[in-house]
């Protein structure tokens, strides 16, 4: 469905040509990528080392998350990066309106997993499963689940924090396929989507097992 | 586009108005910017130094209370190692020089550069907040428990140094990618000068290191906030845990803050000595080893925090490693001033300085990492003085050499010679009789950061605090020298030096817009003196 209506990408002043400006944009989100890999990854050696710390904590707070809740999120993830990987697939072969629908189940995805990221938390707070001196749960032995509900807390949300500036970038590549044509040269929004979306689903597959799992 | 227009006129005078420098995405202006920055919070963080120095005259009280004399050591602390030398030499110079020295029309992410600048401004902002919100009081380093204690202006000092790691981690991206990317015809990588390896060297830190900082500083907030007890032992956390995430990032920040000195020495020393320098390929990867080794050696600052002796042995091991890419630096720069044609010129005496008090910073560190002595210099005046042996003896003196080098190619002004080595001089003089001091009575167990001490130390404190105000003088002395000079009408030619790096050689004084009128194809390395005509 591509329109005739769309413009061309242009070349930014300061690149040769698209190769190079494509070529440089995508390594540099690797390295910022890399970067985002760097600081969830200190996180989650953080979780691993309280685990350490606090077995019990984390053995008696762990039958309060639902797994099930987990593995439902698990696959709207994973299942928006498979559409956003598609989008990209159809960007280069200049399919306008197919990146369009791709972009779209993506989202909807995305929210899906905020609906029930939102359940979750309201059972917490419901609970008085909070962080800290918040944290007023019942029948606990363990002195320290108010560590893990801290971290399931910060850890998560995040996560859920990355969930949503993904949701922005694809929302921005929606905006540029109305003004802009993709080719097989210049997909570069969909492709920066999808690889930071890429990254969402990684930490998750990370934290999913180490709060919901392991314990 | 308008600026097409404009593309063959100085970068200085391609449009005017306050509201084009805050807006501008060349890399030219924005590095001029960060170098205005960076200088008001050198003046700032080295004004705290002053004055506490001056409190020390005497043992007891002067003129400073205790706790404002522990907010101005933090003050200090905090301004000079994340407004001033972290994002320094890289964002002043770096900025300025590296499309240049490569031959690009500017960094591959202009408006990214931008953002890298306002976030340091923001960074900015809040450190000064923090000074209206009270007394933060935690040591740069922030430790875990005491910086948990709520204090509002700890808690704005935090947030400040996460937004200026932020900036950090985009400029280094920024960097890494053009000089993979953007290097001119013919820049092949055993072309660059070597200060582009430097920098190179320093954004892969910046890059992987830099994030750690980022989570630690959020967690802190958010321990802060909602004591959840990561790193509060009150509440079950692990204190030591703060230190091993603080010191991931802040011991590579440690090279972070150097590695760039040593590009600008190479470029120095090379020049000035008019001569190939000595093993290219040694200084170039002795960078990267650094940066390598420099992520492994991050608990040799917890020898005495309780890590288990085989954690101590092996991270001592490490550190000792570092002396060797520090050592073939300094030997390397030392060969090539054998039988070079030595000019002394300002920048050259900067250049000369480094070699000097990096000497004796190198060396003080390896004494640090030896596991029985650092038992007993630990927390004492040896170490103050060896990481300001590097901090200021080698980053800031190279810092302040690269300004002399680039301000001609910069502003276009030459600056007055005679009263620019008479102020490097008074540098040299002042800024070794604050510090040489130091290290004796550090070696003689003299604690760090206390407001009292034994009158049996008085006279190395005098001594110092005579020092500090000679480095003041000399240091204003240089700066009013460079100011001086832009009143002059514009007189620098396009190579001063007779260097061999592109941004002698094919750019104009000052540079256009896109920095070269057309793209430059590169011929030759870049110290082949010997060689004449490119």
């Amino acid at each position: 469905m591509a329109s005739t209506t769309l413009q061309e990408h242009e070349v930014a002043h300061h690149f040769d040509d698209l190769e190079q400006e494509f070529e440089s944009q995508k390594f540099g989100m690797w390295l910022f990528m890399a970067s985002e890999i760097m600081m969830f990854g200190a996180l989650l050696v953080g979780g691993l080392f309280l685990l350490y710390l606090h077995p019990d904590a984390f053995a008696e707070s762990r039958p309060h998350l639902d797994w099930r809740l987990g593995a439902l999120n698990t696959f709207f993830l994973l299942t928006g990066g498979f559409t956003m990987a598609r989008a990209a697939g159809f960007a280069q072969q200049r399919e306008q309106g197919k990146v369009r629908t791709n972009l779209i189940l993506s989202l909807l995805l995305a929210c899906g997993f905020l609906v029930v990221k939102t359940i979750e938390y309201k059972a917490k707070f419901h609970h008085g499963l909070l962080p800290g001196h918040a944290f007023h749960g019942e029948g606990f032995t363990s002195l320290h689940a108010h560590i893990f509900f801290g971290y399931y807390f910060v850890a998560t949300g995040l996560h859920a924090l990355h969930v949503l500036i993904g949701m922005g970038l694809m929302i921005w590549c929606l905006k540029v396929s109305k003004r802009v044509q993709f080719t097989r040269d210049y997909y570069t929004p969909v492709e920066f989507a999808g690889m930071y979306w890429a990254l969402v689903d990684l930490v998750w597959v990370f934290l999913f097992p180490l709060l919901y799992l392991v314990g | 586009m308008t600026a097409h227009v404009h593309d063959n006129i100085n970068y200085l005078k391609t449009s005017k108005g306050l509201k084009s420098w805050l807006t501008t995405v060349d890399h030219k202006r924005i590095g001029l910017m960060y170098l205005a920055s960076i200088l008001v919070f050198f003046i700032t963080g080295g004004l705290y130094a002053l004055l506490f120095r001056l409190e020390l005259w005497t043992p007891n009280k002067d003129f400073l209370s205790v706790d404002q004399y522990n907010n101005f050591f933090t003050m200090h602390g905090v301004i000079m190692v994340f407004l001033v030398v972290v994002p320094g030499i890289p964002g002043a110079l770096g900025n300025f020089v590296l499309p240049l020295q490569i031959g690009a029309k500017d960094l591959a992410f202009p408006k990214l550069n931008l953002t890298s600048l306002y976030l340091y401004w923001l960074g900015a902002i809040l450190a000064v907040i923090s000074l209206l919100a009270g007394h933060a009081d935690s040591g740069w380093t922030f430790y875990a428990p005491y910086s948990l204690s709520k204090n509002p202006a700890v808690m704005w000092m935090l947030t400040a140094a996460f937004l200026l790691g932020f900036s950090s981690i985009l400029t280094g991206l920024n960097f890494i990618v053009t000089i993979h990317k953007m290097r001119a015809p013919g820049m092949t990588w055993f072309r660059m000068p070597l200060f582009i390896w430097a920098l190179y060297a320093t954004a892969i830190m910046q890059v992987f290191a830099t994030p750690v900082l980022g989570i630690t500083l959020i967690l802190m907030l958010v321990e802060n906030f909602f004591h959840i007890g990561i790193f509060d032992p009150a509440l079950g956390g692990d204190p030591i845990l703060m230190q091993h995430f603080f010191w991931f990032y802040s011991h590579p920040a440690v090279y972070i803050i150097v590695v760039p000195a040593f590009g600008i020495a190479s470029e120095l020393i090379a020049t000035f000595s008019k001569k190939e320098i000595f093993g290219y390929k040694f200084i170039a990867f002795s960078s990267v080893a650094i940066t390598v080794i420099g992520f492994l050696v991050w608990g040799h600052h917890m020898f005495v925090a309780g890590q288990s002796e085989v954690a101590d042995t092996i991270f001592s091991f490490l550190t000792f490693f570092t002396a060797i890419p520090s050592a073939i630096k300094v030997f390397n720069w030392t060969t090539t001033l054998y039988k070079g044609s030595i000019e002394l010129r300002t920048p050259m005496l900067y250049g000369l300085q480094v070699l000097f008090n990096f000497t004796i910073g190198g060396l003080t560190g390896i004494i640090l990492a030896i596991l029985s002595v650092d038992i007993h210099l630990h927390d004492t005046y040896f170490v103050v003085s060896h990481f300001h042996y590097v901090a200021m003896g080698t980053t800031m003196i190279a810092f302040i050499g690269g300004i002399h080098y680039w301000w001609p190619k910069m502003t276009g002004r030459m600056y007055n010679e005679v009263v620019g080595k008479f102020a490097s001089l008074l540098v040299f003089v002042g800024f070794n009789t604050v510090f040489f001091p130091q290290l004796i009575m550090g070696s003689q167990g003299s604690p760090r950061r206390y407001y009292h001490y034994l009158p049996d130390f008085q006279i190395f404190h005098q001594i110092s605090t005579i020092g500090i105000i000679i480095l003041a003088v000399g240091l204003f002395t240089a700066l009013i020298n460079l100011l001086m000079s832009l009143r002059r009408a514009p007189d620098a030619p396009q190579n001063p030096w007779g260097a061999r790096t592109l941004e002698w050689e094919f750019a104009e004084t000052p540079p256009v817009l896109f920095n070269f009128k057309e793209t430059p194809v590169v011929t030759h390395g870049p110290y082949e003196f010997a060689k004449e005509g490119a």
